[in-house]
């Protein structure tokens, strides 16, 4: 039986369509190509539309103003004026923590100040995406595969699974924040007095826990998914030929979800990159739970500018992640079956 | 080569984020402008305020529409959490929305806004008449010696204790901590204001620095926290931290967890606003309905310095109906509508003479501790770059209490990031 | 004994084991889908709990119901201090599924593009489309709500439907390309083979093969969107905004009073559709390769 998995590449198409190839372009392709093209454009250009005007444009806006200088004040007026250029300046001073000194030029920045945060924001971040993302994918694949059964009850069952997801984040969160208060439900159940949001390990496990409370649904859902892509006679015959659980688990299971997987794993990544809504909401970002969006908002309320450098650095950080992420780590949804494929049969 | 089609609308984004980020973002310069622009503009204007837990707001907009059928008052109610209602006021004055005609300002923000060029001066033709106000409202409505907003209501903090365990309610901070021993006989907290790393501790810092005599920021703006009296102020609240006078659980309390810890009978001393009262005597679940007392704060030789809270009521610059504008402000701070915060609102009005008003008095108890204690009070730093301040202190203030720094460091680090903060940049 | 007899023994055995092997499974199965419900469910039944609670005994600490009042679902409802919760909450649907059919609609079109046509650029496009979810959103608030400002959108539904797409985008074309790809495309071909054009093959073969991934997207997109709150926040007037922001406006009683019992008894309100919305949807997410389609 094959082992290679994914459609068979097809031949040719019985009538109307662009050819689909598998082998090197030859010449008279092209223009069998050029026309897949316009078959392409038309089809993508509604999304790269909706995406150019909501993100593309705020992104390009953001990096201009990145390149300006914060207002600064003129002491004879009291007022505000506008900063002028600023150079690569907003860049450099949240990369080495630098900050304006009282006779001009800079200075590392004092513990107090937002640009002393900056390293260990990123830190932070990095700490809850992988802690998180590791235990949604773990957690998330233990329930999918028991949604995936049949038993009575499994319609509550996924049903039920949903529901940390579905509550809106500002409830879940006020909902921890009660939980996990110092008098509430969460100490009186196991009979701890643990200050919660008081202090750096129970404050970011607080984070933790209830981020993937509420978002292990979401893994699941898309595993699940992939999980009712595989037939069951490829487990039948596993079966028949003698394999045991952790080997089909291993072998086809794996493999088969893997697409549905990594796609999963990589939007839960760039989420938990930009966390934001629970670290603010339990704890404010104190007791270094800090997030980079999270810095981002208290800089925005100090100075757009350079707040729109700190987002422009944070993007260069997540592309770097799904870079590593698509490039090295398998997460290659688009694996080309045609063309510049990898060879194969 | 055949441009492939889905690249134009990238470009096109393109261009037009350069040609719109090209035309916003003005600044301070032309604010001279635009404040003289619109004052003598009559017609319908729109009043932004946070939300109104007392429905205080709307029968007073419908008093003022039956009256100036040509100049109706639209309300805008924003979320009810303080840094929604600054950011949401943030971005429509920069994006000189012409629809915020009349803005609620929390206290703090004044001085940000008006050096932001976004409040109208209210001087000249836009004068108002303050001379009945209390003094530290108009202080705090004003900024380097011009007023920028009508103060509308004020608010000062409490220290709320026990009556059936108290003698006599304390006169200084060191007397209070003398009773610490008939806590510790209850099996119950001393003392707890707000900690968490939040604006209330900035408060609660700021009241700490200033009983002592100290100040965190000069008469010209400039921080002055290397002084003794500051040093001594911050002292008090790690040392009874650190002996456990301030229970541990007190570093995570807001004004809801203080107030449930003390309704629940948890603290001998609390400080907390004025609300406590209305819900700690009234709550189901209160345990101190019948005990409550209620004194101004304690500082180092009498009274203490409480922060200022309040809203004062701003006009924007980019207002059409000033003249409107300005009627509506004089509404907003007469006696009549002062009054019926107070009573229907439980909101401190401004005008002091109300203070003494028997019927009030009857309606809040607490208003003669309240005068007292607002009369004392201290603002919190005036700044415009008041959001980077208070993160300063409160970033330097948690840690300290929680004994993670010296309170020497904690200072210093403070005054080192106020001055980083307002070099400009 | 025989051979026969024997034989017959092991596997009387033989299908004993494995009777018990099953048997033992399905213990397993149940005892984790008692322990998936109780992690998923128990926070949740602490905020019904919370919901039903008089807001005097909010941080009472009773497991079970206590002080059970109707109050907090009123004060959800009650529009006379300007509450607009049940217009929130239809806002809310009006938009969530909005997003998600027009989501759908684009992410099925780009999903075809990119797992079956083959043009240049294609890298390009999909590295485009994943590189739209790599910007903190909470950045893109300020420039948007400006943009919004200036064409005169804050306050129509079409400036929370449009951004909410854009965020649900990235997200959807990725699923469906993903699952696209391993579509048994021969049977389309089948399918043209005995007379249909492309479009008809696609809508009739592919589509009901694709339904799980649909349903599954479906899902996402519409939670995503119910859940969006910074955007609404900024873009959004008393007429549109979503039930996040309501909630956020939630207050209590007194100033600076958080209203628990209020926020919790919304979020209870807010949770029961979604249940039953995927009650009702749940066989079509799980609805499985027919076999012998392959064949």
């Amino acid at each position: 039986m094959a082992t290679e998995l994914g459609p068979t590449p097809v031949k040719e198409p019985a009538s109307g369509g662009a050819p689909i190839h598998h082998g090197p372009k030859g010449v008279g392709e092209d223009n069998a190509i050029a026309s897949q093209g316009k078959w392409a454009s038309w089809l993508l250009a509604p999304t790269i539309f909706a995406l150019a005007i909501v993100i593309v444009y705020p992104i390009i806006s953001a990096i201009v103003m990145s390149f300006q200088k914060d207002a600064g004040l003129d002491p004879a007026t009291g007022l505000f004026t506008e900063g002028g250029p600023a150079g690569f300046s907003n860049y450099t001073n949240w990369l080495f923590q630098q900050c304006a000194a009282p006779g001009g030029g800079t200075v590392a920045c004092p513990p107090g100040t937002l640009g002393s945060q900056f390293w260990s924001a990123t830190g932070t971040t990095f700490y809850f995406t992988i802690v998180t993302v590791t235990l949604e994918t773990i957690l998330g694949f233990w329930m999918a595969i028991i949604m995936a059964r049949t038993f009575r009850g499994r319609s509550l069952v996924r049903a039920a699974v949903l529901v940390p997801w579905a509550i809106p984040t500002a409830v879940t969160a006020q909902l921890w924040l009660f939980i996990f208060a110092f008098e509430g439900i969460g100490n009186k159940l196991f009979n701890t007095t643990i200050l919660w949001t008081g202090s750096e390990i129970p404050a970011r496990w607080a984070v933790i826990i209830a981020d993937t409370w509420k978002t292990t649904p979401f893994m699941a859902l898309l595993i699940l998914a992939g999980l009712q892509m595989i037939p069951a006679e490829v487990y039948e015959a596993a079966k028949v030929d003698g394999a045991s659980a952790w080997q089909r688990f291993r072998m086809i299971t794996l493999p088969l979800v893997k697409p549905a997987l990594m796609v999963a794993i990589l939007f839960r990544t760039l989420d938990a990159l930009r966390m934001f809504d629970l670290p603010y909401i339990l704890t404010e970002g104190s007791n270094n739970t800090t997030t980079l969006s999270i810095l981002v908002v208290n800089q925005i309320r100090q100075g757009f500018n350079s707040a729109a450098a700190l987002s422009t650095i944070t993007f260069i950080i997540i592309f770097i992640v799904a870079f590593i992420f698509v490039r090295f780590l398998g997460a290659n949804v688009v694996e080309q079956q045609t063309g510049a494929g990898k060879g194969k049969k | 080569m055949k441009t492939p089609k889905f690249l134009l609308p990238v470009a096109a984004a393109g261009v037009l984020a350069l040609s719109l980020s090209a035309c916003g973002g003005g600044g301070g310069a032309s604010a001279g402008a635009d404040a003289e622009k619109g004052l003598d503009g009559r017609g319908p204007i729109t009043y932004v305020q946070g939300k109104d837990n007392s429905n205080v707001v709307r029968p007073l907009i419908e008093k003022w529409n039956a009256a100036h059928p040509n100049e109706k008052v639209t309300f805008k109610e924003q979320t009810d959490q303080a840094d929604q209602q600054h950011d949401d006021l943030v971005q429509n004055f920069q994006a000189k929305n012409a629809n915020y005609d009349v803005v609620s300002v929390d206290v703090v923000w004044t001085a940000e806004f008006a050096a932001k060029g976004w409040l109208q001066p209210l001087k000249d033709k836009m004068a108002l008449d303050t001379s009945a106000m209390l003094k530290p409202t108009v202080d705090s409505a004003s900024y380097k010696g011009t007023l920028y907003a009508a103060p509308q209501n004020s608010d000062g903090g409490i220290l709320y204790y026990r009556k059936d365990l108290v003698p006599t309610a304390p006169k200084t901070w060191d007397e209070m901590m003398g009773m610490c021993s008939i806590a510790k006989e209850n099996n119950i907290g001393c003392f707890a204001g707000q900690y968490a790393k939040y604006e209330g501790l900035t408060v609660n810092a700021s009241e700490a620095i200033n009983s002592a005599g100290g100040a965190v920021l000069d008469a010209e703006g400039k921080p002055s926290l290397n002084t003794p009296e500051a040093k001594a102020g911050l002292e008090t609240l790690t040392k009874a931290y650190a002996d456990g006078s301030i229970p541990k659980e007190g570093i995570t309390f807001q004004e809801e967890q203080g107030r449930q810890a003390f309704q629940d009978g948890k603290l001998l001393f609390h400080r907390n606003w004025p609300y406590v009262y209305n819900l700690a005597t009234t709550e189901g679940s209160s345990k101190v309905k019948d005990v409550l007392g209620m004194t101004a704060l304690v500082g180092a030789d009498g009274p203490g310095a409480s922060t200022l809270g309040g809203h004062s009521a701003g006009m924007s610059v980019y207002s059409k109906n000033k003249a409107t504008a300005l009627d509506f402000l004089k509404f907003l701070t007469s006696e009549e509508t002062q009054k019926f915060y107070a009573t229907q609102g439980s909101l401190a009005p401004v005008l002091g003479a109300l203070y003494d008003d028997q019927e009030l008095v009857a309606k809040l108890p607490y208003l003669p501790v309240l005068k007292t204690s607002i009369e004392n009070a201290v603002p919190r730093p005036v700044t415009p770059f008041y959001p980077a301040v208070t993160k300063a202190i409160q970033e330097n203030a948690y840690a300290a209490i929680k004994g993670e720094k010296t309170v020497d460091a904690a200072l210093s680090d403070m005054q080192k990031s106020i001055e980083s903060a307002s070099a400009g940049q | 004994m025989t051979a026969a007899t024997e034989l017959r023994a092991e596997q009387d055995r033989g299908r004993k084991a494995a009777q018990n092997r099953e048997k033992w499974a399905s213990v397993r199965t149940y005892v984790s889908a008692a322990v998936i419900l109780f992690w998923c469910l128990a926070p949740a039944y602490w905020m019904v709990v919370t919901a039903f609670r008089d807001v005097g005994y909010t941080y009472d600490t009773s497991l079970l119901p206590t002080h059970v009042t109707l109050d907090n679902f009123r004060t959800a409802f009650d529009t006379s201090f300007g509450n607009k919760f049940g217009q929130a909450l239809l806002n809310s649907v009006f938009i969530g599924v909005t997003v998600t059919l027009i989501s759908l609609v684009l992410g099925v079109f780009a999903a075809y593009a990119l797992a079956r046509l083959n043009f240049r650029f294609k890298y390009l496009v999909l590295g485009f489309i994943l590189g739209a979810s790599m910007f903190p959103g909470v950045a893109l608030i300020t420039p948007l709500f400006q943009l919004f400002t200036n064409i005169g959108w804050i306050g129509t539904y079409q400036a929370l439907i449009i951004p909410n797409i854009s965020f649900v985008l990235p997200l959807t074309v990725y699923t469906m390309t993903s699952f696209f790809r391993e579509m048994p495309w021969e049977l389309e071909e089948a399918a043209r083979v005995d007379g249909c054009t492309q479009g008809q093959a696609f809508r009739r073969v592919i589509m009901p093969l694709a339904a799980p991934a649909i349903f599954t997207t479906a899902i996402l997109a519409f939670i995503s969107s119910w859940n969006e709150f910074l955007i609404a926040s900024q873009l959004s007037n008393d007429q549109t905004q979503p039930v996040t922001v309501a909630i956020a406006n939630f207050a209590g009683a007194q100033p600076q009073q958080i209203p628990y019992t209020a926020i919790m008894a919304a979020g209870t309100i807010v949770t029961i559709p979604l249940v039953i919305l995927v009650l009702v949807f749940q066989r079509k997410i799980v609805a499985g390769l027919t076999a012998g389609a392959v064949k």
